[in-house]
């Protein structure tokens, strides 16, 4: 699971060009939308992306993205449970 | 009617234009065929949280209309009006790559959002949170001078004080291959002061975004005053010299008022030809071209137009930009005149104010 | 000011149909143009639906004689055929008569060209002719050439889906300035696998029947179409005995400077887009007999749109339907192909359906017209609103 949280952290900073971050700079349980990292909508929509490419999981419904990735960590269980690959 | 003047400028460029406190001091040399802008540090300009998602395009208009607003001592404006030929064209290559490459799968809204024509524009509004008109105009070589025409339209008729206007466009690595192969671009690497010696068709592309905030009041920022701008979708070669001077017919001017004539001379022996044209026509007039500095693009008119709001502003000629030995004492009335590949010319009348 | 901007001949092709009348005819049948998309090879073919026209390229070739080696895109033949009508419509005999200009919106231009032969420009020189035809402002030139419009101008406008509005907003305000007399505008947007795939990646395509103002709304249909209108001034229209279909009476455009993509939740851009529209029309909000709503069935832009007329109107909300569900959206031309629905539902007295609906939003209790209506309209108000918080109203109506 830590192993997976890493991966999450370096993917959100590549994706989303967060370039002045480093992994140790987001906590697990830091929101990442909103007051926290300050991402949006648009960027709900690349990580439905990475969901897919990356884990093979589908949404089809952007609103499902709200709970799933409210933090690292749950996305990590999200991902876990899901992950068909 | 009301009078129109320009009140700031701001420039990025393949020279460093983005300080306004400077003229053309230093020149940046090349020897190539395909030029990129100078760049200044965005990150000065622009939240790296908001920059991080942001087109070369975007961020090239975000920073020139900052510098503009500042220069014009205004932090709103009740229009914004960009021209751009392409938008960001690099997200666009981006996002048809990847429906080739990855056979419409795991593709992701950013390059297709930031394709479309008017994202720079919007932008814009974001940052400066202004919800007023916002228009984008997308017509080849006068996408610029579009612009600027609406602006005039709105603020002669005193439907709006304070416009921000510009033209903005940028490099694309797959635009520029396939042009290259079209012979739009140059065959061969090329100096700035060679250009219009170059026997070869095509030109050297560049890229750049000037924005200009455009006023019905005169203030001690001011620059010069517009005119009149006017286009043509075609224009035969024969029937440039009598459009001319027509257009200034039109603003009570003869040849002999010009104190000086900017020409978009690229250095393509197939289409140079119309500039030509002018340059005998007004033989007595001081001449001078930009594009040796900036490089062709859709919207490489609004360096010109730039360089034209300097020059009148600081009643001087850089020596680089000459193009006939013909000296004046003073710079009051200019007329622009430019063209792409013999289609949307256009002539831009300014006046000292 | 003060003067009157005439609109003397109408052009369109659509998915339902290929001129003004056959779209009429649609109109008050209530037959819809969406299928499954047949004319691109996408892998979403069983995800989406499509407002496509059934012409193939070759057959719009061979309407408009263009010779073999032409280089138009999609966007350019449909824009050159719904320009021809709205010219022949208008009875411009002599197109240099009168100072005529020409602006056309499109978003997607030659991009249809340049996503089938993106690699191959590199090695198959037969393809390179389209190279040149990309950049949104030569399909333009290419109406133009069309229609004969020479030493004019001719400029193109592209804020999305709101830019066929605009340029007919733009057309308005250089007859009223005097700077042209007769002025064609309107918009070309042909479908492509850039535009199905990036609608796509922002989720808010619907893989069934789109259902504007429906609660359980799933999204938009894509559509292609070209509409052009022409304007003339009342220097024309007197002179030449002219017959005028109706008038452009007001227009507004503002930013929502909200998102890159979405609308504000509570539409400020388009409620500062109508109430300019009126202001600019010398209207009250009461004055307003049919919203031709942008109603794209999107969660967001149906919502937003909804709020925003209510903001406007209060209690008296006019009449109102989105008739989205018959073409699909139809991007940059969306705004022109609704003026022209406008000018006829003006003419017949008729207002159309809101096609699909079943279920009323939850937000708030205003209901589109569901069935066919005859009704006396005097005014109509058409809204068009875009990505890049590009928000537009044009107002049309009968009397000068």
């Amino acid at each position: 699971m830590d192993a997976l949280k890493q991966e999450l952290k370096e993917n959100l900073i590549e994706q989303l060009n967060l370039e002045d971050m480093s992994p140790e700079d987001i906590a697990n349980d830091d929101m990442l939308f909103g007051d926290g990292l300050g991402l949006d909508s648009i960027d709900a929509l690349e990580l439905i992306v990475m969901l897919d490419k990356n884990y093979g999981i589908k949404l089809t419904d952007p609103k499902e993205g709200r709970a799933i990735f409210e933090s690292i960590n749950t996305m990590a269980a999200y991902i876990s449970e899901h992950r068909t690959k | 009617m009301k009078n129109v003047y320009i009140n700031s400028v701001g420039s990025i460029s393949a020279q460093k234009t983005f300080d306004n406190t400077e003229f053309l001091n230093e020149i940046t040399e090349y020897n190539d065929n395909v030029i990129f802008a100078v760049n200044p540090v965005y990150k000065d300009y622009i939240p790296p949280a908001a920059a991080r998602r942001m087109a070369k395009g975007i961020k090239m208009g975000i920073v020139t209309s900052k510098i503009a607003l500042k220069e014009a001592n205004i932090n709103q404006v009740d229009a914004i009006i960009t021209g751009t030929g392409m938008g960001c064209v690099r997200d666009s290559e981006k996002f048809v790559s990847a429906i080739i490459d990855n056979d419409e799968q795991y593709l992701t809204p950013t390059p297709f959002i930031q394709s479309t024509h008017n994202t720079v524009g919007g932008q814009i509004a974001l940052e400066l949170n202004c919800k007023g008109y916002n228009f984008t105009y997308v017509h080849s070589s006068i996408s610029f001078e579009s612009a600027v025409m609406d602006a005039l339209l709105q603020l002669q008729l005193d439907e709006a004080k304070h416009i921000l206007v510009g033209g903005v466009d940028e490099l694309g690595d797959h635009t520029t291959k396939i042009h290259k192969i079209i012979n739009h671009i140059k065959p061969e690497a090329i100096t700035p002061t060679n250009l219009l010696k170059s026997k070869t068709e095509g030109a050297v592309f560049g890229e750049g975004a000037n924005f200009f905030v455009l006023s019905n009041e005169k203030s001690n920022t001011s620059y010069a005053e517009i005119v009149s701008v006017k286009t043509y979708n075609t224009l035969k070669q024969e029937a440039l010299k009598q459009q001319a001077i027509a257009f200034l017919k039109e603003h009570d001017l003869s040849t002999n008022d010009l104190d000086l004539l900017i020409l978009g001379n690229n250095g393509d022996v197939n289409f140079d030809a119309y500039y030509h044209t002018l340059s005998e026509t007004f033989s007595k007039t001081p001449q001078a071209y930009y594009k040796h500095l900036s490089g062709e693009f859709n919207t490489a008119s609004s360096f010109g137009f730039w360089l034209a709001s300097k020059v009148i502003k600081t009643q001087s000629l850089p020596e680089i930009v000459r193009l006939n030995g013909l000296q004046t004492s003073q710079y009051k009335t200019v007329l622009l005149y430019n063209q792409y590949r013999g289609e949307n010319h256009s002539f831009t009348l300014l006046r000292q104010c | 000011m003060g003067k009157g901007v005439a609109i003397t001949g109408m052009g369109i092709i659509s998915a339902i149909g290929n001129n003004v009348a056959e779209n009429y005819q649609s109109l008050i049948n209530a037959q819809k143009g969406i299928s499954r998309v047949k004319k691109i090879n996408t892998n979403h073919v069983n995800d989406i639906m499509v407002g496509e026209i059934a012409f193939t390229n070759t057959e719009m070739e061979q309407q408009l004689q263009l010779p073999k080696t032409n280089n138009y895109s999609r966007t350019a033949l449909l824009g050159a055929l719904a320009a021809k009508e709205a010219f022949k419509n208008a009875r411009i005999k002599d197109v240099n008569q009168y100072k005529t200009g020409l602006i056309s919106a499109t978003s997607v231009g030659g991009m249809d060209m340049t996503e089938k032969y993106f690699y191959d420009y590199l090695e198959n020189p037969e393809t390179q002719k389209y190279i040149e035809g990309h950049h949104a402002g030569d399909s333009t030139q290419k109406i133009a050439e069309q229609l004969g419009i020479k030493e004019s101008l001719v400029t193109t406008i592209s804020t999305a889906c709101s830019s066929a509005a605009n340029a007919i907003m733009l057309g308005a305000r250089l007859i009223k300035a005097g700077k042209l007399d007769r002025v064609v505008v309107g918009g070309s947007d042909c479908l492509s696998k850039f535009t199905i795939n990036g609608f796509k990646t922002l989720m808010i395509l619907s893989d069934t029947y789109s259902t504007p103002f429906d609660d359980n709304r799933k999204g938009l249909n894509l559509g292609e179409a070209a509409a052009f209108l022409v304007l003339e001034s009342d220097k024309v229209v007197e002179a030449e005995n002219k017959p005028v279909l109706a008038y452009v009476k007001g227009y507004g455009n503002a930013n929502d400077a909200f998102h890159q993509t979405a609308s504000s939740d509570h539409g400020d851009g388009a409620t500062l887009a109508m109430e300019q529209a009126l202001k600019v029309a010398g209207y009250a909000p009461s004055d307003i007999d049919y919203i031709n709503a942008h109603g794209t069935a999107t969660g967001n832009n149906d919502l937003s749109e909804g709020r925003a007329i209510i903001r406007v109107f209060g209690n008296h909300v006019p009449d109102f339907s989105s008739t989205k569900a018959y073409t699909g959206h139809t991007l940059a031309a969306a705004g022109a192909i609704e003026a022209v629905y406008s000018v006829l539902a003006l003419q017949n007295n008729i207002i159309y359906p809101n096609l699909n609906f079943k279920t009323q939003m939850k937000e708030f209790n205003i209901t589109p017209q569901l069935t066919l209506k005859e009704k006396e309209l005097k005014t109509v108000l058409s809204n068009s609103l875009g990505f890049g918080g590009n928000c537009s109203t044009v107002i049309f109506s009968k009397e000068q």
